[in-house]
């Protein structure tokens, strides 16, 4: 266990994407089965353990400690389980450190009753950091930046040329502790067969249009379709039946993560036996929401059936990937529209189809992006984010080939905002003031004055970076820790061109906004503080139902 | 007379050369040979009007009839607790100290004393350090990993530098180990006074870019100025007791932090309380309330100092930024 929690240990405090892949892989290759197992369970959130609850930890701990002096140490520390990983008095003598694979099987069998004494015993034989980490697995909270998907990426990083969605795709047959799942990227053994009766399968994904120099030179309008780019989150639905005859409904994230239990509305309406692939919207009244109202519903932890039925959740299709056990993905585009296009006919009302745009030449189609409400989203319009644009011929690939699909999205907002504070950045940044706060003029007691609006921290190029960075520090008037207030006066400061691509109400923020998607899309050197937006024109942006 | 005084006097005891503690300035210094020498290397050769030097153990008597002697703290190289004696009553003043092992200073010697009046940095019992060494492999262990990552060690420049360079070399880490330059004129120092820490290097600005692999040695604050920026991937590495809890960690920015204290944790500070046998606690800098409570528990008097202008050494490095180094 020692060596797991100081994988977490240094997991939590590295910024690097692929420095936490090696972290992890290096853990893999060097911890056996069934130890790393286990492990890449606790880190993909496989286990869950219903009878540690932190009240549990409060009484061991309050059995343990003087009061006082572990008040004054929760307050210094902040955090309850690494306060009693800390304080939990050392217990000298012949303890033996458990592993993992101990700790998992003895929290299956131990009875409530007895998981007091047999959790204090571990927390005897561990030291501090085994005891913290321990801690947060049974509590449910490792909270240590590395995803489901990361840790399967290390999987994958074991061995020669497997691919995370290979290891994706062959994830929903397997079990803990994985030993099948290890034997193959080690090449000690073969594919596991995913037995899923309704398994992910890898997205086929876009590339920007504008990445394509000349493109509506190069493209032929003839040989593509277009239709609208919703602004949800991309799914895909997916139903079978099991051996035993039973229905298997699931819904998985775009990157193959399951997130059925956070829908069981679409779970229980999928009636079918295919894949579809689409966007999943909350629709009201017949009527698509904005991202806002869909962010309300995700991320809930508790999904009750009030979040249900105020949130109702829908999903829009793009594609069929399988039907009746066939696999249509060789098929040309314009042929699985087709079949796509009877498929949604059976498929109940949680599920409709994404409308095609009529278009016959670039113009056209440039016509309805830029106003998609008279082009046949209508009500809707304000849910679209751009239109996708798919070759007829396309055979769906997954991953993001080149030059068959390409998503075109509309022209974000704009303002003008004032550079107020700048934060230390992490990772490779950790030595630049790279996040930027940024406001715009208010009316204020004292006349106006910069109500902060949002924050971003990329948009610029490493050059300009290095020359905000010596901005910052050449015009710093206060310090707060890693934080820096910049002067921001009328005629002294920066200006910032913000683009972002939409605007909600706020109880958070000051100025009662909150920008989605903010980042720097140009730096005004030019432009002084006074010339910079107002608070009003983003009320006004606020009032008009195309943003909020 | 006074003890680690914060402002110029007559006459100073030093107990050792941290700059909260030996401040330039005063007419007279008392202190060890060691600790006047990282005095001069600090403030040049007029830091006070006069010096004396006393070893460990030696006795001086001061006008009054109180005898002085320092014996060893285990804080850094030339660190000294304080024993006064008047009349067959014992008063000691530790200075900082800790009882690990640390090779490059003399090992705390216990002094037992009717009063004692101990540091509290530490204070409280979330403060458990662990053995360095294991968090030395650490270090070690990290630079195997990620061989062409530079590993950037933030480490207070008078003490826990030179003690980072000799656990080191205690692992077997036989590269040589670059350090910033505010760093270099102390480490020459306890290299001149016998402490051994293999090939030392000092980082030329254009050699940063090349240093994937090697363990630098530089001040808590530069791990976040644009020095740190040419060395290729650098991991921020921190070694220090705060280390210990995650939200200071993360506050300084540590992606490997080191639990590594040049000061008592919680456990050694009751300890050796109890050890003196002193039956009179006087708690000075750091989580006094909770030390104070402590004693009292464990039926000791004891009071607060509640005295000003003492840091811990590393927080008073990270509010004095060195800036474009």
């Amino acid at each position: 266990m020692n060596r797991f929690a100081a994988l977490l240990d240094r997991l939590a405090y590295e910024p690097r994407r692929n420095a936490k892949i090696r972290l992890m892989a290096d853990y893999f290759r060097e911890v056996p089965d069934p130890e790393r197992g286990w492990a890449l369970a606790a880190l993909t959130g496989a286990l869950s353990f219903k009878h540690a609850k932190p009240n549990l930890v409060r009484t061991l701990i309050g059995k343990r400690t003087d009061p006082f002096l572990f008040q004054m140490s929760r307050d210094y520390v902040g955090d309850m389980a690494e306060t009693v990983a800390l304080m939990w008095p050392v217990s000298h003598g012949a303890n033996h450190v458990p592993t993992l694979t101990e700790i998992v099987a003895g929290l299956n069998e131990t009875s409530k009753l007895d998981l007091p004494g047999r959790l204090a015993s571990w927390l005897d034989a561990l030291d501090e950091t085994g005891r913290w980490a321990l801690l947060k697995l049974i509590t449910g909270s490792l909270r240590i930046g590395a995803s489901a998907r990361l840790a399967k990426t290390a999987v994958a990083a074991l061995g020669d040329n497997i691919a995370p969605n290979d290891v994706e795709h062959v994830w929903p047959g397997l079990q803990p502790p994985y030993e099948d799942l290890f034997a193959w990227v080690e090449g000690r053994g073969p594919m596991p067969e995913n037995t899923d009766p309704a398994p992910f399968h890898t997205p086929m994904l876009s590339t920007a249009i504008e990445d394509t120099a000349n493109w509506r030179d190069v493209l032929d309008s003839a040989d593509f379709s277009a239709e609208w780019k919703w602004d949800g989150i991309r799914v895909q639905a997916v139903g079978g039946i099991d051996e035993d005859g039973q229905r298997a409904a699931r819904l998985y994230s775009r990157t193959g993560e399951e997130i059925s239990h956070s829908f069981p509305d679409i779970i229980s309406a999928i009636d079918f036996t295919g894949a579809v692939d689409g966007e999943l919207l909350i629709v009201r009244d017949g009527r698509v929401q904005s991202f806002n109202v869909l962010q309300q519903r995700l991320n809930r932890k508790a999904i009750t059936p009030k979040l249900v039925a105020e949130y109702p959740a829908h999903i829009r299709a793009y594609d069929l990937l399988t039907e009746a056990g066939e696999d249509l993905r060789a098929l040309a585009f314009a042929e699985r529209r087709l079949r796509l296009e009877r498929f949604i006919e059976e498929a109940g009302e949680k599920f409709d189809l994404s409308p095609q745009i009529d278009f016959a030449t670039w113009e056209e189609l440039t016509a309805a992006r830029a106003d998609p409400a008279s082009h046949g989203a209508g009500i809707d319009a304000e849910a679209v984010e751009g239109v996708m644009i798919k070759r007829n011929a396309s055979i769906y690939v997954p991953g993001r080939p080149k030059g068959e699909w390409f998503k075109w999205k509309r022209d974000p907002y704009i303002v003008d905002a004032v550079l107020l504070y700048a934060q230390r950045g992490s990772g490779k940044r950790s030595s630049f003031y790279s996040d930027y706060t940024f406001g715009v003029w208010a009316p204020g007691e004292d006349g106006d004055e910069l109500v902060p609006v949002g924050k971003a921290y990329f948009g610029f190029t490493d050059e300009e970076l290095v020359e905000l960075d010596r901005f910052v520090r050449k015009n710093t008037i206060n310090r707060f820790g890693p934080v820096r207030e910049v002067t921001h006066e009328a005629d002294e400061g920066l200006v910032f061109e913000v683009a972002f691509e939409g605007l909600s109400r706020s109880t958070r923020h000051r100025s009662g906004v909150a920008m989605r998607f903010p980042r720097i899309s140009r730096i005004r050197w030019d432009k002084p503080p006074r010339e910079a937006d107002r608070i009003e024109h983003l009320e006004a942006l606020l009032s008009d139902a195309a943003v909020s | 007379m006074h003890v680690d005084p914060t402002r110029p006097v007559d006459y100073a005891i030093i107990t050792h050369g941290h700059s909260d503690h030996a401040r330039a300035g005063h007419g007279h210094v008392l202190a060890t040979p060691q600790t006047l020498r990282i005095m001069e290397a600090r403030y040049g050769r007029d830091f006070a009007g006069s010096v004396q030097a006393i070893e460990y153990g030696e006795v001086v008597t001061l006008k009054g009839g109180v005898d002085i002697s320092f014996h060893p703290a285990g804080h850094v190289l030339g660190s000294a607790q304080i024993l006064f004696e008047w009349k067959g009553f014992r008063a000691v003043v530790s200075g900082d100290y800790k009882r690990e092992r640390d090779p490059t200073c003399a090992p705390f010697a216990l002094v037992r004393c009717d009063l004692f009046v101990t540091e509290a940095t530490f204070g409280l019992p979330v403060f458990r350090h662990p053995l360095a060494a294991g968090e030395i492999a650490k270090l070690v262990d990290s630079a195997e990993l990620f061989p062409e990552r530079a590993h950037l060690v933030g480490a207070y420049s008078l003490g826990k530098a030179q003690r980072l360079m000799a656990m080191l070399r205690e692992a077997g880490w036989g590269r040589p180990i670059y350090v910033h330059g505010a760093m270099v004129a102390l480490t020459d120092l306890y290299i001149d006074e016998g402490v051994p820490l293999g090939d030392i290097r000092h980082v030329a600005p254009d050699e940063r870019k090349n240093l994937g692999g090697e363990i630098v040695i530089c001040p808590p604050s530069t791990l976040q100025e644009i020095w740190s920026r040419k060395f290729p991937d650098p991991v921020s590495a921190v070694a220090s007791g705060w280390m210990r809890v995650r939200a200071r960690a993360r506050q300084q920015g540590a992606e490997l932090p080191l639990v590594i204290s040049d000061h008592a944790g919680w456990d050694d500070l009751g300890k050796t309380i109890i050890e003196t046998g002193a039956s009179e606690i006087w708690v000075t800098h750091g989580a006094e309330e909770a030390l104070v409570y402590w004693c009292e528990s464990q039926g000791l008097r004891a009071r607060p100092l509640h005295l000003v202008g003492y840091g811990d050494e590393e927080a008073e490095d990270v509010a004095a930024p060195v800036e474009n180094t």
